[in-house]
């Protein structure tokens, strides 16, 4: 074994002793810069020219020069409850999608990942959801809880449960409507990666582990949870920030409504910058949740980390 | 490693419950796009159109733009794609290649760039496109688009730069190829695949895309599909299901066909970077 990993080390070593160090860098410079400079232009920059503008009392279509305020955006925003409401809705929305979205995404992925017939079929419609635009996710639910002539409310009258509900605007049941749509788009991607995860925890094990007989449930918490730890973590992270962030799918159901019910703080500040042309208090609302998402994540992996060590 | 025949009954229901949760809104979806208006206003609607009719899709064509819409959609779906992989996969070669600080800084902006909500980016890109006069343009919208689908691009592609074994260059260069030489007639026909897969992946994130084009697209003429979508939801929310479901149907169709073709590769192990085939 050493031996083999230290001939492939010379050999790899080889070429790049005989060029120049500097030469190579050269190379390697060429190649990055038609990335780099969109990328510095087009996402870099704006990202910190928002942050600035968050400081400013830059509008639309205003002839005044823009001001340089200082914390003026934030301090308004501290007193501007509507926003803090949006915000508790936003967290609400992130955390009752990502949750339940885990878990079905765990049990699908480990039903994919067993020997049944028509493993394929079931792989590619469980992906469907994924390749559809936002938009037409959001049309396709309006259509099923449409009051009259939606799927929803017509099973829940075949079934004699009453004559059901408008679904989308009756104050109560707007938030649930919105998040199980939620769950439903975001369990593609999810189910993906789990599935990644489990088709890398080590398959011996497992027979191992039944030889001695364990039980499905003690298998999957000493073999297969570990193996798959990391993934899990890695894409319940990424689902809390995409969906903080989400904007499409809310604005083709509810634009927000009814009462503001369902105003993510996404299309609070969509319609702060571009309905009302505030893009100082627009960007200044965009760092706090930046802010919040960040401290909400440092906690999650710190918690989930530490929870792995004493286990 | 049995499983009894219950538990394997018990684990096909299971499958099964998932697949109709999954499969659900778009059965009824296809099921409205061909329902004529007498059934939609039914109190009683039917799984399969009693009567099935065109009339929702001519009606849709008729009300909206859709195929300058659609036209739309697949310039910037195809410019963003291609411009995105070819920007993306020099950048690709070096991260996965060369370790050095700047490959380092590439991926964590990777993965910072997904954190931002997209206000914050908007904003000020809304500011700077529009002293550059490309408000409410096809350019303006691409340079948007590639820059959008970057990180992920670079992502897969540094998964596959890394699948292609560096010995095979360096039997090249012993060969007595020069660098450019060994790049284009080696390593490009082995990343030839996921280049491709990276390019339909891009295609279709930006043929999806709502937020950026309903900021930066003002005029009828120029919006994209999903844009173009939602004018048939009117002010009170009230929408003409009929149209509206066959709209949404055909512009679905494109991604599906897409998604068909690189689906294997996506349930195979994009996401463990696709480096063991």
């Amino acid at each position: 074994m050493t031996s083999v990993t230290e001939a492939q080390r010379a050999v790899r070593r080889a070429p790049r002793s005989r060029t120049p160090r500097r030469l190579a860098d050269h190379g390697a410079w060429f190649l990055v810069l038609p990335a780099l400079i969109p990328i510095l232009i087009l996402s870099v920059g704006p990202l910190l020219y928002g942050i600035l503008l968050a400081f400013t009392d830059a509008q639309s279509g205003r002839t005044a020069p823009t001001q340089w305020i200082g914390g003026l955006n934030f301090r308004d925003l501290l007193q501007d409850t509507l926003f803090w409401e949006s915000f508790r809705i936003g967290l609400v929305w992130a955390v009752g999608v990502t949750v339940p979205q885990f878990l079905l995404a765990l049990g699908l992925a480990l039903l994919l990942n067993q020997d049944l017939r028509l493993r394929w079929l079931a792989r590619a419609l469980a992906i469907v959801p994924w390749a559809m635009p936002e938009v037409v996710v959001g049309v396709m639910w309006r259509l099923v809880y449409n009051p009259d002539a939606g799927i929803l409310n017509e099973t829940i009258r075949n079934l004699g449960l009453g004559d059901g509900r408008d679904w989308l605007s009756g104050l109560g049941t707007a938030l649930p409507a919105v998040i199980v749509v939620g769950i439903w788009a975001g369990m593609p991607t999810t189910t993906v990666a789990l599935l990644a995860g489990l088709q890398n925890t080590p398959r011996e094990l497992h027979e191992a582990a039944a030889v001695d007989g364990a039980g499905a449930w003690r298998r999957f918490r000493t073999v297969t949870w570990p193996a798959l730890k990391p993934v899990a973590l890695s894409i319940t992270a990424l689902n809390l920030i995409w969906n903080f962030n989400s904007f499409a799918l809310v604005y083709v159901l509810t634009s927000g409504g009814p009462g503001g019910r369902t105003r993510l703080p996404m299309l609070f500040a969509y319609e702060e910058a571009f309905r009302y042309g505030q893009f100082g208090y627009a960007a200044a609302m965009g760092c706090v949740m930046v802010a919040a998402i960040s401290i909400l994540l440092a906690v999650f992996l710190a918690g989930r980390l530490r929870g792995g060590d004493e286990a | 490693m049995r499983t009894s025949r219950t538990g394997r009954a018990g684990q096909y229901l299971a499958l099964l419950a998932y697949l109709l949760f999954l499969a659900f809104p778009f059965l009824w979806l296809i099921s409205t796009a061909f329902k004529p208006p007498r059934e939609l206003g039914s109190l009683h609607p039917t799984w399969i159109p009693e009567d099935p009719t065109l009339a929702n899709f001519r009606q849709a064509f008729d009300e909206q733009p859709l195929l300058q819409a659609a036209a739309n959609s697949l310039i910037a779906a195809l410019g963003a794609a291609l411009i995105a992989v070819l920007l993306a996969t020099p950048m690709a070669y070096v991260m996965a290649r060369h370790r050095t600080r700047l490959a380092r800084a590439a991926t964590g902006w990777v993965v910072v760039s997904q954190a931002f909500p997209l206000v914050l980016v908007i904003i000020p890109l809304f500011l700077v496109l529009k002293n550059l006069r490309l408000i409410n343009s096809m350019p303006g919208l691409i340079m948007v688009y590639v820059v959008w689908a970057l990180p992920f691009a670079l992502w897969m592609l540094v998964g596959y730069v890394r699948a292609v074994p560096p010995e095979l260059e360096e039997a090249a260069a012993v060969d007595g190829a020069g660098r450019l030489r060994t790049l284009v007639s080696v390593t490009a026909p082995l990343l030839a695949p996921g280049i491709v897969a990276t390019a339909l992946f891009a295609f279709v994130t930006a043929w999806n895309e709502f937020f950026f084009a309903l900021v930066l697209l003002k005029t009828p003429e120029k919006q994209t599909l999903p844009v173009v979508l939602t004018h048939f939801i009117g002010a009170e929310g009230v929408a003409d299901l009929g149209p509206l479901a066959a709209a949404a149907f055909l512009a679905t169709l494109p991604s599906l066909v897409v998604f068909a073709v690189i689906q294997r590769r996506i349930t195979g192990g994009m996401l463990t970077g696709a480096v063991k085939s």
